[in-house]
């Protein structure tokens, strides 16, 4: 595949490695904050490849892992509505509310499907008049502007049993609250790529300003996240005053994607939002505004769900902000696994647990 | 567990738990426990191999193959991956109330275009209709009985450090064909189910001598299977990412469909294990064969990492190929 | 992917031989023969082939060290 092929030659790593190798400097801890990163870490064995002086940590970058037990119990109850059909981004079907999944209900009878597009939910709700069709909004700024397009559609062609349960987040503000915990101690990050397409460099300039640490938007190729890695490590031997790097120079544009930033901005309004393992973080979330408040389902017909219980053995919230790893949570492997998962992380296939998980617990070590 | 999902079908863990919680624990013969693909057994002077499958693929047809095709071959080849010469097949056929008739004769027509391709006959069967919307248009369950060839004794236990791994060819190719059939993505006519029958080039492959043991690799991909072969044991298996043949448009589809080719089922490919001596003649020998072509040598039985599959990635870094976990792909077989 | 055919606000996109139909709805000036990021069904952005070429070149000239 032209354009990806080139980003994956083994003889260019080994180049890159060479480089990386002679400007470490002693430990440097790197914090991903993006799912397909730390898949993809996992998935070319690169942590293995690197010195063992960097340090590689995954940030709360995992849509799936950050929602809340909430939002999956509210999908869950609108299911059992009979004139309802929910459609939903498959990696949502497995994760754990707090008696059921979409998988379990779907396995009793609940109308649930996946799709690969919200167009698709538009589509079923076309195929369906008499029924509520309920799209699951899951997703950070990559999706967000998709579902945005898609609302304008069904409001252009009058699909008015489309509904979305909006469950979506934006990264700036959660970095922010990340760093804000003194706890946290990071040398640099990697940020995510196809994010940073639509909303540019600029809203990630308060980490170097206000925290004085270094960032590199980088690509998901295993090429584009060495060539990230060793910039960072570059700008601390060279002594540079931190900032944000664009390694993905083919796709991501200073000020971002601004059809797709419009979109969002008409379709949604910030509104403050839970986020799992970190609690509440002001204006962090999305809702659907004003303009478009028909085709919020919570406006049509609300859900009351109470406030689960989190198991206290999970570790979720600390292996989100990068300050444990899965290994060291008591449940990980054994009574929490990606067929019985008790936190978010163990559930969608970009979770870090997950990823520890399938890829065999952080890698290899022999 | 209280219900049944999908994934205890995958071919997964699951599957697997379920078969050891509920099935081995009644089902408790010596025969079964091996969980071979087809059951050898002694019968007189005999030796015979017996097998059975069903077949619930969404849609019935797709690029390259359907359910009767599958049906035929995929029991065909089970047997044959046991040693054995597949001779005849048994067929039970679940009709939902509405399916149109003309459906049901080309089905029919495409098992017996199979078994002819395969060399076997169809000797019994038996046909049930259910009420509309009880079953899935069409689900078939074949069973075959063959003869075990002499001194043939295929088998994990066979497998020593420094055997090489061999597949027949590219993967995935079955599993993304009839995704796409099912989800409207249009590959231009380049992605075809590999479905066939493999008994002619196994005979070809045994022949050579050499061989340790072979499974086809279909619901779970090679994943499944390396996985299979290695689990408790006190060896493990090394795979090249460079070495295993992925097709173009199965390559961009797993891109778009965040699936990796590794756990995608194939219907026409084999892996064999076989002793390091013998690894490169019995290459020639499959790929002097139609169905053996791109047959290539992926990895080698190695003394570390045992009971695991670990992948040598496309840029030099390892990682370990798990059993799959859930449910990738719903009525793939 | 790369685009193959636009109808309207909506293209198809092929890699490898498969072709998909995407939505075109984020991004603009898309032509036949440019190349996009596709995610949950759209392009999201048009990659630059001059910037991809001048990053490759750049990885194909690191490993002296420096």
């Amino acid at each position: 595949m032209k354009y990806v092929d080139e980003f994956r030659d083994i003889g260019i790593a080994k180049k890159i490695l060479k480089d990386i190798s002679c400007h470490v400097d002693g430990e440097y801890k790197i914090m991903e904050v993006c799912g397909t990163h730390t898949q993809n870490i996992f998935r070319y064995g690169l942590r293995q490849l690197l010195p063992k002086e960097i340090k590689l940590f995954s940030g709360p970058g995992c849509p799936v892992c950050v929602s809340p037990t909430s939002f999956i119990d509210k999908a869950i109850a609108y299911s059992r509505i009979s004139s309802f059909i929910i459609a939903t981004f498959g990696d949502m079907l497995k994760v754990p509310g707090s008696s059921s999944s979409l998988e379990k209900e779907k396995s009793k009878g609940g109308d649930i499907r996946i799709v690969y597009s919200s167009l698709d939910a538009i589509g079923i709700a076309a195929r369906n008049p008499g029924k509520k069709i309920v799209f699951l909004g899951i997703g950070f700024e990559t999706t967000i502007p998709t579902v945005a397009a898609s609302v304008i559609e069904a409001k252009k062609n009058r699909i008015n049993n489309f509904y979305v349960l909006s469950g979506h987040k934006i990264m700036p503000p959660a970095l922010e609250a990340l760093l804000e915990d003194k706890k946290i101690s990071i040398d640099g990050f990697i940020l995510p790529a196809h994010v940073s397409a639509i909303i540019g460099s600029v809203p990630y300039e308060f980490i170097p300003n206000k925290f004085n640490i270094d960032c590199v938007i980088a690509g998901f190729e295993p090429l584009d996240i060495l060539h990230g890695i060793y910039m960072l490590l570059k700008s601390r031997f060279d002594g540079l005053k931190p900032r944000v790097r664009l390694q993905y120079t083919r796709v991501v544009k200073r000020k971002g994607n601004r059809k797709a930033i419009g979109l969002i901005k008409e379709v949604f309004r910030q509104t403050d939002s839970e986020w799992r393992g970190l609690g509440n973080i002001p204006g962090s979330g999305l809702v659907l505004s004003n303009a478009y408040k028909q085709f919020d389902i919570e406006m049509n017909r609300k859900i009351i769900v109470s406030r689960p219980k989190e198991n206290p053995l999970c570790l979720c919230g600390e292996v989100l902000k990068g300050l444990k790893v899965p290994l060291e949570c008591k449940l990980f492997g054994k009574r929490c696994t990606p067929q019985a998962p008790v936190g978010a992380c163990m559930v969608s296939g970009e979770g870090t647990c997950a990823t520890y998980y399938k890829y065999g617990e952080g890698g290899l070590t022999g | 567990m209280n219900i049944i999902t999908l994934a205890h079908g995958s071919g997964g863990v699951l599957t697997h738990k379920l078969i050891k919680e509920i099935i081995l624990k009644e089902f408790n013969s010596p025969i079964l426990r091996e969980l071979t693909d087809a059951a050898v057994l002694k019968v007189g002077k005999n030796t015979i191999a017996l097998t059975t499958d069903s077949y619930v693929v969404k849609p019935l047809f797709f690029p390259g193959s359907d359910i009767g095709k599958m049906a035929i071959y995929g029991t065909v080849n089970d047997l044959s991956v046991c040693g054995a010469k597949p001779l005849f097949i048994s067929c039970g056929i679940i009709i939902e109330e509405g399916l149109e008739v003309d459906v049901l004769k080309n089905v029919i027509h495409s098992m017996k275009e199979a078994s002819f391709v395969a060399g076997v006959t169809i000797v019994t069967g038996d046909i049930k209709v259910v009420e509309r919307g009880k079953c899935d248009k069409l689900y078939i369950n074949t069973s075959g009985i063959g003869v075990m060839g002499q001194n043939i004794k295929l088998s994990i236990d066979n497998i020593g450090i420094g055997d090489k791994i061999i597949t027949s060819g590219s993967i995935g190719d079955h599993g993304i064909s009839v995704l796409s059939a099912r989800e409207g993505i249009n590959f231009g006519g380049s992605i075809k189910s590999d479905a066939a029958p493999l008994n002619k080039l196994i005979s070809k492959i045994l022949r050579a001598g050499g061989v340790r043991f072979m499974r086809d690799p279909t619901r779970g991909g090679i994943a499944s299977t390396l996985n299979e072969i290695a689990e408790d044991r006190n060896f493990g298996i090394i795979i090249e990412e460079s070495s295993i043949l992925v097709k173009q448009g199965v390559y961009a589809a797993s891109e778009l469909l965040g699936l990796d080719p590794l756990y995608i089922a194939n219907e026409g490919k084999i892996i064999v294990v076989v002793s390091k001596d013998s690894a490169s003649r019995i290459l020639r020998i499959m790929r002097n064969d139609k169905l053996g072509r791109d047959a290539r040598i992926i990895g080698e039985v190695v003394k570390k990492y045992s009971g695991k599959v670990i992948l040598k990635t496309k840029v030099g870094g390892s990682r370990i190929v798990d059993m799959p976990q859930g449910e990738l792909l719903p009525r793939i077989c | 992917m790369k685009i193959a055919e636009i109808i309207g606000n909506e293209a198809v996109v092929e890699s490898g031989g498969l072709k998909k139909k995407i939505g075109l709805h984020l991004v603009r000036n898309i032509r036949i023969g440019d190349y996009v990021i596709v995610h949950a069904g759209f392009a999201i952005e048009k990659l630059d082939k001059k910037r991809a070429q001048g990053t490759l070149k750049i990885l194909k000239e690191m490993g002296s060290g420096r």
